[in-house]
């Protein structure tokens, strides 16, 4: 099978790939921190202490919890309430090993977020700009006609279902591969950029509209908070089907760009 | 109180052997964060934000204004809830009828302003969001005067590049101080607040004026505001990053994100 080896992925997709996920990993812990300040959500311009919160992570100094809404669900040990790695009870949001910096640091929490933003927005969009020029998008991302039509939509689900990722294609993303990349690169990983640029009072004023779309500061807030948690799961999802799909493959094609494949590969892509 | 394992249980331990691997990534992180080197890395790109603000933006851009319906129901108290000084303790009990605003440093003029006097001056009146750098907003409306006039009236000079606020508050020794530069200090939207919601400025608000610099965070607008101070040099003051909360929580000094 080794001597059978394909050109997968290109350079800057392979760099991109890497440099963003350090930058997501960082941004999410960071972000955390940062929430950890103020663990509550709320809809609109405002909102605060004295309103009322869409969502809050809170503790009764004994157990933690998570309220969304009306329902209060007991998370004692991961957040509202957990312990650092000194055995001490800490009264805080997210615990200290998914948050950078491990202790409570606003200040420097906010310094990670805003460096490695500028990794993220930078890369995103030279990734999207190079995969405009040399083909990427055309060639990998975007969708065919014939790719939308339900029946092959359903097929690919049934494919999944069953884990069977069609080694002989794997020169080609399925329509949920597509579906998935092509929701992260365009739509949640922009609007965690815009929702954060609407979050900043200078930013407010230079491009007012901005905040206006989102519906104000504290749902641009909301909304950021919940692209996070979605991206946060496209990558246990992601990392999952690596393991499924045969991750030495997976890895190694996202390292060197080359992928091994079966001698019976299909050079159009389609599946049967 | 009991130890927190036995609050916490099991399931910690449980989570502390499974995250081994993400334990080793934030020491590692931590120990960037303790590095001089890195941290002044990640400052260069704090750094970028107020250039790429300063550049792009229009400096006269005004910050959002709402609809009085928009008022907050309750607005959060936060900081200091009065000023410590001794001086000003004898001002709240006199209801600061003697109260003056200082105005000094790089002025041609310096001046002692009192809150008649203050209040006579041209005032302006503006529905804002306080957005606090934890993450929470508020609106109220406040009303007072715009801090360029008493800029002019005191003739800056031209070699000043910020303006001090020196407060009444206190965490402990230290002096509440914030500073800004003078694009914000000629902003239309940065005044003087005497009133807040139709009323006299109160005690918590920061009695008897605060400052609003509307495209910044919550920790540059001072309240309880004794002294302004025009110079051309932060470093001089308290720990020398220009504001408490700089030289004590390593807050950026520009707080436009």
């Amino acid at each position: 099978m080794a001597n059978n080896m394909a050109q997968r992925h290109k350079a800057t997709t392979r760099i991109w790939h890497w440099l963003n996920a350090i930058a997501l990993m960082v941004l999410l812990m960071s972000g955390l921190m940062i929430f950890n300040a103020h663990p509550r959500l709320y809809w609109g311009e405002y909102g605060s202490r004295e309103d009322r919160a869409w969502l809050e992570i809170d503790d009764t100094r004994t157990t933690g919890f998570v309220k969304i809404g009306a329902t209060t669900l007991e998370t004692t040990g991961v957040l509202g309430l957990s312990l650092g790695t000194d055995d001490k009870v800490r009264r805080v949001a997210f615990p200290g090993w998914a948050t950078i910096p491990t202790r409570y640091n606003l200040g420097a929490a906010r310094r990670w977020h805003f460096a490695f933003a500028w990794l993220f927005a930078l890369g995103l969009t030279g990734f999207m700009a190079a995969s405009l020029l040399n083909g990427h998008i055309r060639q990998h991302l975007h969708i065919r006609k014939a790719e939308w039509a339900p029946k092959h939509i359903w097929s690919d689900i049934k494919n999944h279902a069953r884990l069977r990722f069609d080694a002989h294609n794997a020169g080609t993303y399925n329509i949920l591969q597509k579906f998935s990349y092509a929701g992260v690169i365009f739509i949640l990983l922009p609007l965690m950029i815009f929702t954060g640029l609407a979050m900043s009072p200078a930013m407010n004023a230079a491009l007012p509209w901005l905040h206006d779309i989102f519906g104000g500061r504290q749902s641009a807030r909301s909304i950021h908070f919940m692209c996070a948690a979605l991206l946060s799961i496209f990558v246990l999802v992601h990392l999952l089907m690596v393991f499924l799909s045969g991750p030495i493959n997976g890895i190694r094609s996202m390292i060197t760009g080359k992928v091994a494949q079966a001698p019976e590969s299909n050079p159009t892509g389609v599946t049967s | 109180m009991k130890n927190g394992r036995d609050i916490i249980g099991r399931r910690a331990l449980l989570r502390g052997a499974t995250l081994g691997g993400s334990a080793l990534i934030l020491s590692g992180c931590d120990a960037l964060n303790e590095s001089d080197m890195f941290r002044s890395a990640l400052r260069t790109a704090e750094t970028l934000n107020q250039t790429v603000h300063r550049s792009l933006m229009d400096r006269a851009a005004l910050a959002p204004e709402f609809p009085a319906s928009d008022i907050s129901p309750v607005f959060k108290t936060n900081g200091s809830l009065t000023g410590t000084s001794a001086e000003y303790l004898a001002h709240v009990d006199n209801k600061f009828a003697d109260w003056t605003l200082r105005i000094d440093g790089m002025v041609a003029n310096p001046m002692d302003v009192s809150l008649e006097t203050l209040r006579a001056m041209p005032s302006r009146t503006q529905i804002t969001r306080h957005d606090c750098v934890e993450g929470w907003s508020a609106i109220a409306k406040w009303q007072g005067t715009p801090l360029r006039l008493l800029l002019q009236q005191a003739g800056l000079s031209a070699r000043a590049k910020y303006i001090v606020f020196h407060c009444a508050d206190s965490y402990g020794a230290q002096p509440y101080y914030e500073s800004i530069d003078l694009i914000d200090a000629f902003h239309p939207q940065t005044i003087l607040a005497w009133g807040m919601n139709g009323e006299m400025l109160p005690l918590k608000y920061g009695a008897p004026i605060r400052l609003r610099v509307e495209r910044q965070l919550g920790y540059k607008h001072a309240k309880y505001v004794m002294r302004i101070e025009a110079t051309d040099d932060l470093t001089k003051f308290h720990g020398g990053k220009g504001g408490y909360w700089e030289d004590v929580g390593d807050y950026e000094w520009y707080a436009g994100i």
